[in-house]
């Protein structure tokens, strides 16, 4: 991996401390001796248990009740609510078939992945100008980035839904795909402006000898030693997107153009009583992407996290 | 260390073309590399933050421009008391859920940043609530808190402890605490691994003197950890008020404000009535109002900034 050492260090450690070198590393099992097993057992493990207990509960209710029968979903006395023996997929067939449910899923990858490739592009170029082109006024630029970081979308969806009706956006998925960058460009600019910091002024010194242009040394020298970075940002801004709820709320009309959240919000919660199955079906179906995602790409995750707060 | 890219400038460059100019200025370079993500702010960010002040003094309605009123709305919201009580809401979410998810999110940290088997993938699955969509996990909240078949109900049955379901959903105190529990829920994730990279920078030597000068377990926390961990601390928690303060789509899933507007927030509220009743100008009015609200916060992260730089002395560049 391309990490760079001074980043990589605390955030490997954060996640996988648990291999016998990391162990060695941070001393930490120097003074856990100090401390019995019941001892222990009482002030570490109980509390974390039901604290990861809590935590991941609503995750197996979810995909318990999309895979339960319809009459054991609502007949509590008569079977065991914590579990069935006579898993359907009944719920996801309704979903996959019976709805627009896939059309759904489609907009919203759809309109994060091209609102997140576009505040990516939008962002490598101004964290780059902020750190290494240092132009006039480039500190002060930053700051602004920040705040705008602080702007909350509650706070813009009003206007925004004027400004997207005038120029006649509304009710399509480009209106997301503009709107979305404000809320990802300051977040990815400042993260990449950590990132960017870290890497050796010599190398670029080197280049600018040699003859190339900011361009060449942007696409040819930063880019590739920045790719942990990329690909942090990336992760983190498409899950933003994917979790975004009132610009898609408000500026989307039609069913079939809706996203994954707003669409479950608005088209499941009919009256029926047996909407349960399928209302978590979707639900479930709607996060395991970005669970996918994570599972892969925990440790990027988690540096674009810390990262952002850090810097 | 910037100003060592300078040497570049060649003397011939100065009677070169206004075109080379403008490709090698230093200032111009940056301008031509600020203009996507400057014009992204600009249009879909800056100017609806005016815009929406603007038009909360107007009488703006869907489908019709609206007429200057001074500030018509803004009066007219003193006097409803449906707006005093989604204020009165927002403070009391914001408050009560950033308490518990600094309480438990540093608690979570302390206990993850202990020494044990597993240790990485149960850090892992710690994240996993804040990755999931909020309006997806309050859906599962909204069944677990169902008024006739919830299982929180259920169980507390079976252990004998209540002889009737409760109304989660239904009552407002209950709908109060479920919907900050579920708040509470989703942020304290996000709180604990962030506070636990800042813990991992503390350096066990402090902890192994503090054992030798025979500490207790509490005097370490209040004498280390703390004070090394106040900046992070303070950045981490303006976020959590910030978002908080502003969240809409938990509430919208799980209560679209009722019952009774007990879970109104300012936030929904303006949605309600901007969007769904078409009174844009009163809607921008209730959310312009809560920008003093977020000032107010981004000043204590400037501070927390501040604080942190003479903390950290020369590192932090």
């Amino acid at each position: 991996m391309t990490d760079l050492p001074t980043r990589s260090i605390d955030l490997k450690a954060t996640l996988s401390a648990s291999s016998p070198t990391a162990a060695k590393d941070d001393h930490s099992e120097g003074m856990s001796y100090l401390q019995s097993v019941p001892r222990r057992m009482v002030t570490l493990y109980l509390p974390l248990t039901i604290i990861v207990v809590v935590l991941l509960f609503p995750f197996y209710w979810m995909a318990l009740t999309s895979v339960k029968p319809d009459e054991q979903l609502l007949d509590l006395d008569k079977y065991n609510p914590f579990w069935t023996w006579n898993p359907t997929f009944k719920h996801f067939h309704k979903l996959l078939f019976e709805s627009y449910y896939p059309h759904w899923l489609w907009n919203t990858m759809y309109v994060a992945v091209c609102a997140t490739v576009l505040s990516i592009f939008a962002s490598v170029l101004a964290a780059y100008a902020i750190v290494r082109l240092r132009y006039k006024g480039a500190n002060l630029v930053g700051g602004l980035i920040f705040l705008a970081y602080l702007v909350p979308p509650s706070i813009l969806f009003i206007p925004l839904a004027t400004v997207v009706f005038q120029y006649g956006l509304f009710d399509s998925p480009l209106a997301l795909i503009l709107t979305y960058p404000t809320i990802l460009i300051p977040f990815s600019t400042w993260l990449l402006m950590g990132y960017f910091k870290t890497i050796p002024f010599e190398l670029e010194e080197c280049a600018l000898i040699d003859g190339a242009s900011r361009w060449q040394i942007l696409v040819k020298i930063v880019l590739p030693l920045a790719i942990p970075g990329l690909i942090s940002a990336f992760i983190f801004c498409f899950t933003l997107c994917w979790n975004e709820f009132i610009y898609a709320l408000t500026f989307l009309q039609s069913t079939s153009n809706k996203t994954v959240p707003v669409a479950i919000v608005n088209e499941f919660v009919d009256g029926d009583i047996y909407r349960w199955g399928s209302l978590m079906a979707g639900a479930l179906a709607g996060s395991l992407p970005l669970v996918i995602l994570y599972a892969f790409f925990v440790e990027h995750y988690v540096s674009a996290m810390t990262g952002a707060v850090k810097e | 260390m910037a100003d060592v890219a300078i040497p570049r400038a060649k003397p011939q460059l100065s009677e070169d073309s206004a075109w080379i100019q403008l490709k090698h200025n230093r200032n111009w370079l940056g301008f031509w590399f600020m203009v996507p993500a400057m014009a992204f702010l600009i249009f879909f960010l800056a100017y609806p933050l005016g815009l929406g002040i603007w038009l909360s003094f107007t009488d703006t309605r869907i489908g019709r421009v609206g007429q200057f009123v001074a500030t018509e709305n803004y009066e007219w919201l003193w006097d409803d008391s449906i707006f005093w009580l989604s204020v009165f809401n927002t403070l009391l979410y914001t408050f009560v859920a950033s308490a518990f998810k600094f309480g438990i999110g540093l608690y979570l940290a302390l206990l993850l940043n202990e020494h044990m088997p597993f240790k990485a993938m149960l850090r892992a699955m710690v994240l996993i609530p804040f990755i999931v969509p909020t309006v997806l996990s309050a859906l599962a909240f909204w069944w677990i808190f169902d008024s006739q078949f919830s299982i929180i109900s259920w169980s507390l049955k079976q252990l004998g402890l209540i002889s009737q379901n409760i109304n989660f959903l239904g009552d407002t105190t209950w709908a109060r605490i479920c919907v900050i529990f579920a708040n509470v829920w989703r942020g304290v994730p996000f709180v604990a691994i962030t506070l636990l990279a800042g813990l991992q920078t503390v350096s066990p030597s402090l902890y192994e003197a503090a054992t030798l000068d025979g500490a207790s377990r509490w005097q370490m926390f209040r004498h280390i950890t703390y004070p090394l961990l106040t900046p992070i601390i303070a950045v981490v928690m303006t976020f959590s008020v910030l978002f908080t303060f502003t969240d809409f789509q938990l509430i919208w899933a799980m209560t679209r404000g009722g019952p009774v507007n007990a879970t109104h927030l300012m936030a929904t509220l303006s949605y309600q009535r901007a969007i769904i009743a078409g009174q844009l100008g009163e809607g921008a009015a209730i959310s312009s109002a809560m920008i003093p609200f977020l000032l107010a916060a981004i000043m204590v992260s400037w501070f927390g900034l501040q604080r942190r730089k003479w903390q950290q002395g020369e590192n932090n560049d």
